[in-house]
């Protein structure tokens, strides 16, 4: 089976923070205890509707040591595949649903002498986790956090009120930016960097960290990218002996799930690498979107991550 | 079922022994006539009833008398067990998996009351019974893994992970098939595996590692690992060569059956969830070759097994002197017939010895 352990939870709170951002709280249907978890683990959500089936990962933001639920924030994206949209429109209080044991790809190092987060917008959710676990054991953190307009700033007012000294707000509209040199500059020796956010925002931090001369070890960061509709392509599987079409809605992965192929994942955000699966043919182009695979590997056409990435052209054959 | 806990040495007079129940569920790692590296992984979700694999923690007659025997090698020497200051919430979880496992699994011989945070840990083999809070190590004689891990037996590594890579930032190590915790500790996966033969040429380390460090909380997996030991001695340790080396030099033919050791490590890996460590319990059986001898099944292929070893792999295990002499011996329960697959003894279907 691929994937972690599977949990069936029900639905026991839906809470619209503001235009774009809901949040939902999970109870185990069995009325046990969940898994406890590390700060910034996300967890994958099951959501069946006709004959897809989407899996979407979401940071978990409530307390890592509270096991009698897990709390999620989703933002809607008008734009996507509709995942967003089911989970604002369809999912009810009382629902049942099934969601993942806790994975963490963005876990804390827990040899800093300093965490820096750097959230933005909905990148806020894992600093939440990660916020609890360390204010448990008196941990040092400092959090800056960049949001569109005051009315978007989902939690703003919790971590203002409960950590005024390290909560730092910034609001897009009124031109307030983080001053990421500065702010590098001041930090004591063994920090390590957290950062959560749009693509522009990581790379920012990531490259002026970098120039500043900070090691690769203390830069972490997490990206998941949702899967992009695009035009529908076939695919010719090697392993399985099928060949199969993606749909303008769905992902290569959810193609392949939906035809009854074992594929492995874990993220299904384009960033741990379990999907890594191997080109045996191909006549077109690839449209790679995921940050696993480096440059060399999405010009020469050996690999694919089927979660994010897709396909244009007349054949494709995958080891699958 | 209950168990009669042995009352035996691992050192001087060497009264280890195997019941005959313990020979029957000894973990004999060869699945198949030869043997080679691979990361032969499964997943850890018990087993056969009495196997090893049954429990995720293993509990048998050795218990009580190898926690003895810890106690002994960490009295000579503290430095066995060693924690990284920030391995001390991996601690904790490895504490509560072990509470949380044995009392479920072996709810006769270990309880475990919990009110919030304030904990009782009774294990009844070993005469304890203490209250303490979870999370706050002033409420325990020592730091949680090492507290835990004098109460559970086989090494535990305790890895971070971090970089894409694994560390060696804790561990309880006193029965290790020679190699050395202070000597490792800090160390990366590819760092602490450095001096293992053939094995890097071959991948198995880069598909181990991708492997372990997408082992999830809930999904614990596990492998069997094997060597030789003359003398039934947990602590083969490079601390202790001058003591242990030697020995492999007194085997003779007279004596090699009761002396020779095979020696097993049910190895398991489970993600731990508080601090995202993994941690990697070490588990040792040792058979004689006598016992062995007595499942007619593994006489056979143990046989061609050793006889079939590249030469590297019996220097590396450090057998490749005595190897003829174990030969001769083995090659008296081998009759050339054909052996099931896979590791069971296979009693009912597996021919007694041909002679």
């Amino acid at each position: 089976m691929s994937g972690a352990e599977k949990i069936a939870v029900k639905v026991t709170d839906v809470v619209p923070l503001n235009d774009l951002v809901t949040r939902f709280k999970f109870e185990r249907v069995d009325g046990g205890l969940l898994p406890t978890f590390s700060g910034g683990a996300h967890t994958v959500v099951e959501m069946p509707e006709g004959d897809i089936t989407r899996l979407n990962p979401y940071s978990l933001m409530s307390d890592p040591m509270d096991q009698s639920a897990y709390t999620i924030s989703v933002r809607r994206d008008d734009e996507g595949r509709g995942g967003s949209l089911f989970m604002h429109n369809k999912v009810k209080v009382g629902d049942e649903m099934t969601i993942s044991y806790p994975v963490n790809l963005f876990s804390l190092d827990l040899r800093a002498k300093k965490h820096l987060f750097l959230a933005g917008g909905i990148g806020i959710t894992p600093f939440l986790a990660q916020i609890k676990q360390l204010e448990r054991f008196n941990g040092n953190w400092e959090l800056h956090y960049a949001c569109r307009t005051e009315s978007l700033g989902s939690y703003v007012d919790e971590l203002t009120s409960h950590h005024p000294n390290e909560t730092h707000i910034y609001y897009d509209d009124q031109d307030d930016k983080i001053d990421l040199l500065n702010l590098l500059d001041g930090q004591p020796l063994g920090t390590h960097i957290y950062v959560c956010g749009p693509k522009g925002m990581i790379d920012w931090v990531r490259n002026t960290a970098a120039a500043e001369g900070w090691p690769r070890e203390a830069i972490h960061y997490e990206e998941f990218l949702a899967p992009q509709p695009g035009k529908p392509f076939e695919v010719k599987l090697a392993v399985s002996n099928k060949v199969i079409q993606v749909g303008e809605q769905e992902s290569l992965l959810e193609a392949m799930e939906r035809e009854g192929v074992d594929a492995p994942y874990l993220c299904r955000g384009g960033a741990c690498g379990q999907c890594e699966t191997r080109v045996i043919d191909y006549t077109g182009n690839f449209i790679h979107r995921d940050h696993w695979l480096d440059d060399d590997e999405h010009a020469n056409g050996e690999k694919i991550m089927p979660c994010v990435s897709r396909f244009e052209g007349k054949t494709l054959v995958l080891d699958r | 079922m209950t168990i009669q806990f042995n009352d035996e040495t691992f050192r001087d007079d060497y009264s280890f022994y195997n019941s005959e129940r313990a020979i029957k569920r000894f973990p004999f790692p060869f699945h198949e006539d030869s043997y080679m590296y691979s990361v032969n992984m499964e997943q850890h979700r018990g087993g056969p009833v009495d196997s090893v694999y049954e429990k995720r923690f293993d509990v048998d007659e050795h218990y009580v008398s190898e926690m003895r025997d810890r106690e002994m090698v960490l009295a000579d020497d503290p430095l066995r067990c060693q924690s990284l200051p920030h391995m001390t919430l991996a601690g904790w979880d490895l504490l509560e998996l072990i509470m949380v496992s044995k009392s479920e699994d072996y709810p006769d011989l270990f309880e475990l009351h919990r009110d919030g945070n304030n904990w009782r840990w009774v294990n009844k083999p070993l005469g304890i019974d203490d209250s303490f809070v979870f999370l706050d190590e002033t409420t325990l004689p020592y730091g949680p893994m090492e507290y835990i891990t004098r109460q559970a037996q086989g090494d535990f590594c305790v890895l971070d992970q971090r970089d894409d890579n694994l560390w060696m930032d804790a561990g309880m190590v006193t029965t290790q098939a020679d190699w050395s915790l202070d000597f490792d500790i800090g160390m990366n996966f590819f760092e602490w595996h450095a001096p293992v033969p053939l094995a890097h040429e071959k991948g198995i380390f880069v598909r181990a590692l991708k492997f372990l460090l997408n082992i999830q909380q809930g999904a614990p997996a596990r492998r069997l690992n094997w060597t030789m030991t003359v003398n039934p001695l947990l602590d083969t340790s490079p601390e202790n060569y001058h003591k242990w080396g030697i020995q492999k030099t007194t085997l003779t033919p007279e004596n090699l059956g009761a002396k020779q050791h095979l020696r097993v490590e049910l190895q398991t890996f489970f993600r731990l969830p508080r601090s995202n460590a993994l941690v990697f319990p070490i588990r040792c059986y040792l058979c004689s070759f006598q016992d062995l001898m007595t499942v007619p099944k593994w006489g056979r292929r143990l046989h061609r097994v050793i006889r079939d070893l590249p030469e590297e792999l019996a220097t590396y295990k450090g057998f490749i002197d005595n190897r003829p002499m174990m030969l001769d011996y083995l090659s008296k329960f081998d009759d050339g017939l054909p052996t099931s697959d896979g590791i069971w003894p296979d009693f009912e279907t597996e021919p007694a010895l041909q002679t």
